[in-house]
């Protein structure tokens, strides 16, 4: 049996990072490493020097994994994003489930796919539970400020609930905004007048 | 009739401003489409999305068609550029630390002269440089490694190129993770703002026409979808040429700063849009020539001489061969579709599709299909020209 694949996990949410490698660890690959600091990721990941990196597709700091696809010195290991062509399906389910992967060089593909199957699964877990989270929060804080706009507007103009939203709401089709931008400019300027 | 719908990536900078106008301002939807703007966190990730198909189209860093396809990088394809979205836009800052250093050594400060602020920069930044740009295949990285190497720096074992994605530069600076950034507009000023960093040379000094963002697709898609690419570039071209107006700037600066797209103070971004910039916190703006270019001087033409040029640097850092790499840039360079779909809407064409690269110290009347077009000025900074036939 080949030396068990060593993994390295970049998540800043310790929470997130947890669900992930254990999810790798109950599925039988023990060798795991995370990575939550960002500051200088291309070197931290060369001195751990793993086979297989896991990183969330929309971490900003991914572009820093690209210096070690085009690593040039004698010990490291070229890397490149993991695109199975033979099998679009995996490498769509990845995408969609916001993970990119990048492997070294020379690393056969049926020794990756299994761990990419686990590593998908449990993706796709916590995106979900952070999008209802995120989505959760954004309607609250939305909801917030738009009452504010409409109380605003029923005790400057003597306006009904309805009617004030209604004001909003036409007044940001008419400018081609979105409601809540319409709301904060309001908001914002009476902060600004008191 | 119903809108064609198109998936198109971009990364929130003030240069992503002609998508930005080509939706919002209806120019798309003019051309019957629906112009999806769908924002991405990074470089790679944007890169992956249209290479895997995910994405029509992209607002894109003119060096990464050509070094996607020529197979370097985490994800190689064949990608194309359709046309140049803006031409110049990056700044060149370094810690208040390194500044007054430079001072001190007698640099004058002064914004535009890049051969004097170089030679202080080497002078007061010790044996190690640790510099932050957003993507290896960069026209920030382009124009450092050239501004440096011509001015004697060992760039392969002097430099130490960092990757910072451009929201978090000002924080790497403050943090002394890095010296000096290049990075596009408004993440310089942002830096400024916050203290933490000055502006020392604007990219337009290293090179007067220096094409930064194109507008990119995937080959085998721009091959299947010939009239919606057609109608994009169009929408595209017409919103480039909308901003090329300079009575538009204010309109501009507060359709970009929505919290959609960049979501950052109007004032900032029109910093880049009129081109004066403040260098430093309570200092005076300053008039930048040609800071950012969307339109006129045929900015929006991809030269095939800008891809070779790009090629020939990538060509002698990566150890490929010259000759090979520069003709795969130039046929990624789609100068021939610009023509094909953008005649029709009176875009003056130059007479060829190559140019001498930095022959022009001013603007110069030049041919062109319909005798209208002066372009320039596109010199580099040490006065060298770049010619793409000379250099295989």
């Amino acid at each position: 049996m080949a030396n068990p694949l060593r993994i390295v996990v970049v998540e800043p949410d310790a929470a997130r990072a947890k669900e992930i490698t254990d999810g790798l660890r109950d599925s039988g690959w023990p060798d795991i490493q995370v990575i939550g600091e960002t500051n200088a990721l291309a070197r931290n990941l060369a001195d751990l020097d793993p086979d297989l990196v896991l990183i969330d597709l929309a971490n900003p700091s991914r572009d820093a994994l690209e210096t070690l696809s085009i690593a040039s010195g004698a010990k490291q290991r070229p890397v490149a994003m993991f695109v199975d062509h033979s099998d679009d399906e995996l490498t769509r389910a990845a995408i969609a489930a916001g993970l990119s992967a990048y492997v070294v060089d020379g690393l056969k593909k049926d020794r990756i796919k299994p761990v990419l199957e686990t590593a998908i699964a449990r993706f796709q877990m916590v995106s979900q539970m952070r999008a209802e989270l995120d989505a959760a929060k954004a309607a609250l804080s939305e909801r917030k400020t738009i009452d504010r706009a409409k109380g605003l507007l029923m005790q400057a103009r003597g306006l009904s609930e309805d009617e004030a939203y209604g004001l909003l709401r036409k007044t940001a089709m008419d400018q081609g905004r979105k409601l809540i931008d319409i709301a904060e400019a309001l908001v914002t300027a009476s902060d600004l007048l008191k | 009739m119903r809108a064609h719908r198109i998936n198109c990536g971009y990364v929130p900078l003030v240069d992503s401003a002609p998508l930005i106008i080509a939706r919002e301002l209806n120019f798309a939807q003019e051309e019957g489409l629906d112009l999806q703007l769908l924002k991405q966190p990074s470089w790679s990730a944007l890169r992956d999305l249209l290479a895997l198909g995910h994405l029509d189209a992209a607002h894109i860093l003119s060096p990464l068609p050509i070094a996607m396809s020529l197979g370097l990088g985490g994800l190689p394809a064949q990608v194309d550029a359709l046309m140049v979205l803006s031409a110049n836009g990056n700044v060149i800052g370094v810690s208040n630390t390194l500044a007054d250093q430079m001072r001190e050594n007698g640099w004058s400060g002064d914004f535009l002269t890049p051969s004097e602020t170089g030679k202080h920069l080497i002078a007061s930044a010790g044996p190690d440089l640790r510099i932050g740009v957003p993507f290896p295949f960069s026209m920030h990285s382009e124009l450092l490694y050239y501004w440096l190497g011509h001015l004697g720096i060992d760039v392969g074992n002097q430099l130490d190129i960092r990757i910072v994605p451009p929201p978090q530069m000002a924080d790497a600076i403050a943090q002394g993770e890095i010296d000096v950034f290049c990075v596009g507009e408004p993440w310089g000023s942002i830096a400024v703002e916050q203290g933490v960093a000055e502006l020392i040379l604007p990219g337009a000094a290293i090179w007067a026409f220096a094409p930064e963002k194109v507008l990119a697709a995937r080959r085998d898609w721009i091959t299947t979808n010939p009239d919606l690419t057609r109608r994009l570039m169009r929408a595209v071209a017409r919103a480039a040429k909308w901003l090329g107006d300079h009575d538009n700037r204010m309109m501009a600066a507060e359709v970009l700063a929505r919290s959609e797209h960049l979501d950052v103070a109007d004032d900032i971004i029109d910093r880049a849009l009129a081109g004066r910039l403040i260098m430093r916190r309570r200092a005076f703006a300053q008039q930048v020539p040609h800071f950012l270019r969307f339109h006129g001087g045929a900015a929006n033409f991809p030269w095939r001489s800008q891809a070779a040029w790009i090629a020939s640097n990538l060509a002698g850092r990566m150890k490929l061969d010259r000759s090979q790499a520069i003709q795969i840039a130039k046929s990624c360079f789609r100068a021939d579709l610009y023509r094909d779909y953008l005649s029709e809407i009176s875009v003056d064409m130059p007479g060829a599709s190559e140019k001498l690269e930095g022959a022009l110290v001013h603007p110069e009347a030049v041919a062109s299909e319909r005798g209208e077009l002066i372009l320039g000025p596109d010199a580099f900074f040490d006065g060298q020209i770049f010619d793409p036939n000379a250099a295989g």
